[in-house]
């Protein structure tokens, strides 16, 4: 238990100290927000779809909690070219707790990012439907961290360094997040593309978002919830697994 | 007396290249233990398969008892370690890398606040505390790494390179907070250097290897006596020959060098 609170408390930390971070990884969804909720807004309403703003948000909140998730994950290539990695793995405590502790420290992280960005949005126009079912997003919100936590950190096991990023940031982190439906609607898609969005994880989580702050779900919250927690599961115990197989 | 390590026919290979061939050595419990080569000689791949870091392409190893592939989580309870290069958290102050260790290692709160005051004192850092880590220049951080090592009193200590870079008197209060260690709560010391006067001094028994083979064993003064030579260093040469060794870099190195070219951006 100490074990996971350390490495949680650890996370937590460097998140809170490294300001460039948090600062700079608001810029992304701020202008995505900005330039796309404005600049398409005419065009959505015009297609009969409504506000695109309200539409938006709950994508955007989304897509700045996989990159920080997955980025929390992968963090774990520092730790290792760094050396602290070590320092964890000669500990006499189970890897389970260790990878346990540290995915929750960057569930954790990414959440909060995903609350700033709510809350930014909220500064420019956006009201959630029904202020009640914040709470319940913000639980969404974490599952979602969760799941994307542990596959940064699943997959950070089997790389040496960083020479890899470019390849996760391009051939998966990109894709998740354009077929999610954080950006369109899900319905009336070409039949390739909208087999795409319901393979990928973020679509059900985006969508859970759309349900509780804007009243809207393509899946429905109870399929949204049952993906997720199934996902979040498998990822955890692959992640699991891959983490107590390294060697330094 | 009994053996607190014993490793037979220990093999490790990287793809084509074998680290460590088929070696064999006993550590006994108590002991201050060197363990000298060359660069490359395979010195730390062995300690890394000690510490349950790697695991080894075949041989047999116990460390307290237990056998570091099956019972890793048993072994990592006998042991504390100063590795070679840096595993501190840069991002992290002085005092918290310590608590981390401290809770890690399951040392009591009151005796873990009792052991960092007087080991960072010891180190002189106790007035840098609150700083984070990345402030500290390449001495400190080594002192630090020192501190944190011996803060939980485990039954076996290795020190990979511990006084690299250390100034002399750092080292030789190092050296006798661990004699003293070794003396009162019988912890087993294995350590490597290159220093030769160091582990002359120091160790009680001395195994030397070189391409992944151990050539000599024994205290100092047989090995000494085994080559005719006047001292511990000629005797290692004479063992080992004058030609200098390359080390392959590692991820790491190549990753600190591009690190450095970027003009420490991250920091």
């Amino acid at each position: 238990m100490k074990t996971i609170y350390i490495m949680w408390l650890r996370e937590l930390k460097r998140y809170f100290r490294s300001k460039s971070r948090m600062i700079g990884s608001l810029g992304q969804p701020l202008l995505f927000l900005l330039a796309l909720g404005y600049g398409l807004g005419s065009v959505f309403q015009a297609a009969g779809q409504g506000n695109y703003f309200q539409f938006l948000v709950p994508g955007i909140v989304g897509m700045s909690i996989i990159f920080t998730a997955i980025f929390s994950g992968i963090q774990l290539i520092w730790d290792r070219q760094f050396g602290f990695l070590k320092e964890t793995l000669v500990a006499p405590v189970s890897r389970l707790n260790i990878m346990i502790g540290r995915t929750l420290g960057g569930a954790t992280v990414a959440t909060i990012q995903g609350i700033v960005v709510f809350i930014l949005a909220m500064l420019f126009g956006f009201r959630p439907d029904n202020w009640f079912l914040v709470p319940v997003a913000i639980v969404f919100m974490l599952l979602v961290a969760l799941l994307f936590t542990a596959l940064g950190t699943g997959i950070a096991s089997l790389l040496e360094d960083m020479q890899g990023f470019q390849l996760i940031m391009n051939f998966l982190v990109m894709p998740l997040f354009f077929l999610s439906g954080a950006l369109f609607p899900l319905s009336g898609l070409p039949t390739i593309l909208a087999d795409l969005t319901i393979i990928d994880p973020l679509s059900y989580g985006i969508d859970s978002f759309r349900a509780l702050l804007v009243n809207t779900t393509h899946f429905g919250l109870g399929v949204d919830f049952t993906v997720l927690v199934i996902v979040t599961a498998v990822f955890l115990v692959v992640g699991s697994y891959l983490f107590s197989k390294i060697e330094v | 007396m009994e053996n607190i390590i014993e490793v037979k026919n220990l093999v490790k290979k990287f793809g084509d290249f074998t680290a460590v061939d088929d070696i064999s050595f006993d550590v006994k419990k108590g002991e201050i233990f060197a363990f000298l080569g060359p660069n490359g000689a395979g010195k730390s791949t062995t300690i890394k398969i000690l510490t349950t870091l790697l695991r080894p392409t075949s041989g047999t190893i116990t460390l307290a008892g237990h056998n570091p592939t099956k019972d890793p989580e048993e072994v990592r309870r006998s042991f504390g370690i100063v590795f070679q290069d840096p595993s501190l958290d840069d991002e992290l102050t002085a005092k918290e890398n310590m608590d981390f260790h401290g809770i890690l290692y399951n040392v009591p709160s009151k005796l873990r606040k009792e052991r960092t005051e007087e080991l960072m004192k010891f180190v002189e850092l106790w007035d840098r505390r609150n700083s984070l880590v990345k402030e500290f220049s390449g001495g400190m951080k080594r002192r630090l790494e020192i501190a944190r090592g011996l803060l939980h009193h485990p039954k076996v200590i290795f020190l990979d390179e511990p006084t690299l870079g250390l100034d002399p008197q750092t080292r030789n209060h190092m050296w006798s907070y661990l004699q003293e260690l070794n003396k009162k709560e019988g912890v087993t010391v294995f350590f490597t250097t290159h220093y030769m006067e160091e582990a002359a001094r120091i160790a009680q028994r001395i195994a030397i290897i070189d391409h992944g083979k151990i050539i000599a064993a024994g205290s100092a003064e047989e090995l000494i006596k085994q080559t005719g030579t006047a001292s511990l260093e000629d005797a290692f040469l004479k063992l080992t020959g004058n030609v200098i060794r390359d080390e392959e870099s590692s991820a790491t190195d190549r990753l600190r060098t591009r690190r450095q070219a970027w003009g420490n951006k991250k920091h």
